[in-house]
């Protein structure tokens, strides 16, 4: 199918990008990327009677790196994310992780913005966003303002954003010291939306104990779901294989609630959850060990 | 509401200039507009891959970018590949001799999926053109005379260098 006709406003920078949100508020959507919202159209699943696309708005793609954050602007491609030395370098975790996000293809035109404010359940920016505690700028005409990634996530679909904001930037603070990272998925085929997946970092102290932990996972609720209570359980510990196997217990059975699809039933979803969570804890746990030698 | 729009881009090195409804795809801009139907329409969703095209010179979607998007870029369609067909690209040569095609309808986007995959990885095994490959869907083949072609092209565009 074709989408249905859409007024097109196509700006250069923020300012004018705010009056026309201002202007249209929730008639108007913004073009990012377009790789979920261009489908949706197609589809006339989504009918925006005003588009206004952001590629045009330069001062959005930047990736910087500061003292100790890395702030990158909300139009920055994700197969720029890819290649970054910056993101390699401190945030690992999110070097690991992009090449998981659907095809080369789709990485040149999408965004991390995009990806982040569409809030898909099954997408990988956003659980990242919350297992790197990244903070979201948004603006409207009467100013900014910081979230929290963890209070930005709304629901399936929803995010914290009100009508007339735009996201404009991510920070990402750099990875803690002796932090190790690991990122697992399983998808049908490499480069599909996964049928679980998870996030995870652990940092240790001087003397092996874990000092934090984060497990984050996707397609495991209406939103990124953080398994704060498995974290719990191995934070202040000397992690061993028991520990990891009650955590990959609770976190699986107790804490995520995936839904199950066409792919894969809640049950098979839990196994995986418990697999990944072991497999990225060990992972990430040793790679934290080799920080500390 | 059919508001029109003013675009100019360059498809395989020519400049066009023509007016659009902002609705109209990229994908149908190139094969209803210019007549270049070499770009195979699929899905319609980003998933097959048919509609595969250059955007400034990386892969993309034809079927995911709106034609007034490409204002003032640069596109390379398959077309654009080789210079009559007496002289195809080395890529597409070894499609040929590779058998790498039975209906032909992936090809154009799997060749320009492949492009830029040859040129970033001039060197690739197996397992990378698998993976490299695993955004286009061909439902004749099997992959495995596809896989063999992209090898077979690696090795000739190292020699034409």
């Amino acid at each position: 199918m074709k989408p249905a006709p859409f007024e097109y406003h196509a700006p250069n920078t923020i300012e004018e990008v705010l009056d026309l949100k201002y202007q249209h508020g929730d008639e108007a959507k913004f073009l990012a990327g377009g790789q979920s919202l261009v489908p949706a159209m197609n589809f006339r699943i989504v009918q925006p009677s005003v588009l206004i696309d952001l590629n045009r708005v330069d001062e959005l793609s930047f990736i910087k790196e500061e003292k100790n954050v890395i702030r990158v602007g909300s139009m920055a491609r994700e197969r720029h994310l890819e290649f970054n030395d910056s993101i390699k370098k401190h945030t690992p975790l999110l070097h690991e992780a992009v090449p998981f996000i659907a095809h080369p293809q789709i990485r040149n035109r999408g965004t991390i913005g995009g990806s982040i404010v569409n809030a898909d359940p099954a997408a990988e920016l956003p659980v990242l966003m919350l297992a790197l505690s990244a903070r979201l700028k948004a603006k409207n005409k009467s100013g900014e303002r910081w979230l929290d990634a963890k209070d930005f996530f709304a629901g399936m679909f929803t995010t914290a954003l009100t009508p007339d904001e735009v996201l404009v930037e991510i920070e990402l603070p750099f990875a803690e010291k002796n932090t190790g990272w690991s990122f697992m998925e399983v998808a049908p085929r490499s480069g599909d939306y996964a049928m679980m997946g998870v996030a995870t970092l652990v940092t240790l102290d001087n003397n092996k104990k874990c000092k934090q932990v984060k497990l984050v996972y996707l397609n495991a609720g209406d939103g990124p779901v953080e398994a704060i209570e498995a974290e719990k359980l191995l934070e202040g510990n000397i992690v061993n294989d028991e520990l990891i196997n009650s955590a990959a217990s609770h976190a699986s059975e107790k804490e995520i609630t995936p839904f199950g699809n066409i792919h894969a039933s809640v049950d098979f979803q839990r196994h995986l959850a418990n697999s990944l969570t072991k497999q990225t804890l060990k992972q990430a746990l040793q790679r934290a060990e080799e920080t500390l030698v | 509401m059919t508001q029109k729009i003013s675009v100019t881009l360059t498809v395989n090195g020519t400049e066009y200039k023509k007016e659009v409804e902002s609705r109209m795809l990229l994908s149908d801009f190139l094969r209803h507009e210019l007549g270049l139907t070499g770009t195979h329409v699929g899905c319609e969703h980003g998933v097959c891959g048919a509609c595969t095209i250059l955007f400034d010179g990386e892969s993309a979607r034809s079927c995911l970018t709106f034609a007034v998007q490409a204002d003032g870029h640069e596109i390379t369609t398959v077309e654009g590949l080789a210079k009559n067909k007496d002289n195809l690209h080395p890529l597409q040569q070894s499609f040929w001799e590779a058998h790498g095609l039975q209906c032909g309808y992936c090809t154009p986007g799997i060749l320009m999926s492949m492009i830029p995959f040859l040129k970033q990885n001039p060197n690739p095994t197996e397992d990378e053109i698998r993976h490299a490959l695993s955004g286009n869907l061909c439902r004749c083949t099997g992959y495995q005379h596809i896989v063999d072609a992209v090898k077979l092209a690696s090795e000739k565009m190292k020699v034409s260098k």
